[in-house]
């Protein structure tokens, strides 16, 4: 068993090791490709920003409006014994900037694009491309996870911001139409308790979670290894390393928060 | 002069070169060169090793004993920046040619040129069409990958393989999986690619056919090892067990497929 956990920790190094040479590199090609004359290409960005931005906004629309709505009524259902009812308002506001927001985006979207990222360079590592774009002398990382971190680091926090914004909505409807308090009242008390700091801390871990999808999605696709099944081991490692990882930092940013009284 | 002039320089030379696998000598003490302008075949057995020769020659693998020269230039023992730089002088043509899904055939084959080089978009155009014309296949620019048959995907990657003009095309099983026609097609291609263009072709194959067609001296692979360099003209002759065994496809020879005979004793586990 000894020998085990001995095994375990290693591999955790190693694979802990890749990941940071990964980023590493990553962040080499974005610093310093473009004095070499090795930039990323803009329509690759561009196509990354539209799969990773565009095409997700639906999902992440509803996904968070029903979280809004759900938010609102159980905190509805509390507040109304303590005759409350009017700050359901601000708890949704709140909770869905600093917590919600982020965290329910950033995990569908790893498990949207981050899991995309790993099957389709998975695909490509086990047919031989990305060894083709070796033999061509064109870096994998330059050219295939470059493109996809930049995209998602930029896509995410947009994301995120329309998250807040759906699930507020979704408060509102339960707010207004349900618990009849008047729409501006509503309004009113949302931005009265929600300060600018709130919505930071939120932007602030998305992107946190942004690099944290796409470094996991491109390092386990790159890595891939034996044909189909492994394209399949691969794409649901990212999502569970994914969700565990967001989950795990989300706790590491805002304790930082927490503790540092920002 | 002859194509493997010994006045020549070799283009590529392996010494002495080891690779390991699991403990397991996957590449045993390989020497041999490669002269320019040459067909250099390599045969083998699925397994002896000849897939790994290639790439060790293309620098993916790195040997674990002795060294390898491309130009001039030791791909063993140089930095990733001058290793991309020897590369940008050789193409490859994949057993699966490797064509980048997500890109159409012209995207394909301009991709090294967008990559490499500062050319203006009008005369990547005329260089695609030159290429896709070379392999006959002018009008299949806007397919993708997906949409054209196997024999039509390795065209492309040949295509792609002699985009930037290289000195010499690595071929990793070509004619693998295409019915005989379009196999004797490809063939026909390295040819004339050899001999219009001048390129050194490093052709790895188990197709016979194809060896008798295109090579000009053949290196038979048996366990990482070199049994014996020939030209074809030898190889009808040979007395050399392997290569009769190997062109003549006896399965018992010299060439043994199972590790031991299995004694009737084991089969009962008596």
């Amino acid at each position: 068993m000894i020998t085990g956990i001995g095994k375990t920790t290693i591999n955790l190094f190693q694979n802990l090791s890749a990941v940071l040479r990964l980023l590493f590199d990553i962040l080499y090609w974005m610093i310093l490709g473009p004095f070499k004359g090795k930039v990323a290409s803009r329509q690759g960005i561009f196509n990354q920003m539209v799969f990773t931005g565009l095409r997700s906004a639906s999902i992440v629309f509803f996904v968070t409006i029903f979280t809004g709505i759900v938010l609102a009524m159980q905190s509805a259902y509390q507040l109304q014994k303590m005759g409350a009812v009017l700050y359901v308002a601000s708890l949704v506001a709140v909770s869905l900037c600093r917590e919600l927001g982020p965290v329910l985006t950033a995990l569908v979207v790893a498990g949207r694009v981050g899991s995309a990222f790993a099957a389709e360079l998975g695909t490509m590592k086990v047919s031989e491309q990305i060894e083709a774009l070796e033999t061509m002398a064109i870096n994998p990382v330059r050219f295939l996870a470059v493109p996809r971190f930049i995209a998602l680091f930029f896509m995410l926090p947009c994301l995120t911001i329309l998250g807040n914004l759906s699930g507020m909505i979704g408060g509102y409807l339960v707010g207004v139409y349900s618990l009849n308090i008047n729409s501006d009242l509503y309004i009113q008390t949302t931005f009265k308790y929600l300060e600018i700091k709130d919505i930071y801390t939120g932007i602030t871990k998305s992107f946190v979670f942004a690099v944290i999808i796409a470094l996991i999605g491109c390092f386990e696709g790159l890595n891939t290894k034996g044909g189909a099944e492994g394209v399949g081991r691969a794409t649901t490692r990212s999502v569970v390393i994914s969700f565990i990882l967001i989950i795990l930092a989300d706790c590491v940013v805002t304790s930082i928060f927490y503790f540092s009284k920002l | 002069m002859t194509k493997k002039d010994s006045k020549n320089e070799p283009i590529i030379r392996l010494s002495n070169v080891s690779k390991y696998f699991h403990g397991n000598k996957t590449i045993d003490n390989v020497s041999f060169d490669v002269f320019p302008g040459e067909t250099f075949v390599i045969m083998g057995c699925s397994g002896s090793g000849k897939s790994t020769l290639l790439r060790l020659m293309t620098g993916i693998l790195k040997p674990d004993e002795g060294s390898i020269f491309v130009k001039g230039k030791d791909i063993s023992a140089i930095g990733a920046e001058e290793l991309d730089n020897v590369r940008k002088s050789f193409g490859m043509l994949f057993q699966y040619s490797a064509l980048l899904d997500s890109l159409t055939v012209e995207e394909n084959v301009a991709l090294p040129l967008h990559e490499h080089t500062r050319l203006a978009q009008e005369i990547i155009d005329i260089i695609i069409k030159m290429k896709l014309s070379l392999v006959g296949l002018r009008g299949y620019e806007k397919y993708y990958p997906s949409q054209i048959s196997g024999g039509m995907r390795k065209r492309v990657g040949l295509a792609r393989a002699i985009a930037l003009d290289p000195d010499i095309v690595f071929y990793d099983e070509p004619t693998s999986g295409l019915d005989p026609v379009v196999g004797g097609v490809i063939d026909k291609l390295i040819k004339e690619l050899s001999e219009k263009l001048l390129i050194t072709s490093v052709v790895i194959t188990h197709d016979m056919q194809s060896v008798f067609n295109i090579s000009d001296r053949v290196a038979m692979v048996h366990k990482g090892k070199i049994v014996d360099v020939v030209t074809p003209d030898m190889l009808r002759n040979t007395q050399n067990p392997y290569i009769q065994q190997f062109i003549n496809g006896r399965p018992t020879g010299p060439i043994d497929f199972f590790k031991e005979d299995i004694g009737i004793g084991e089969v009962f586990g008596l």
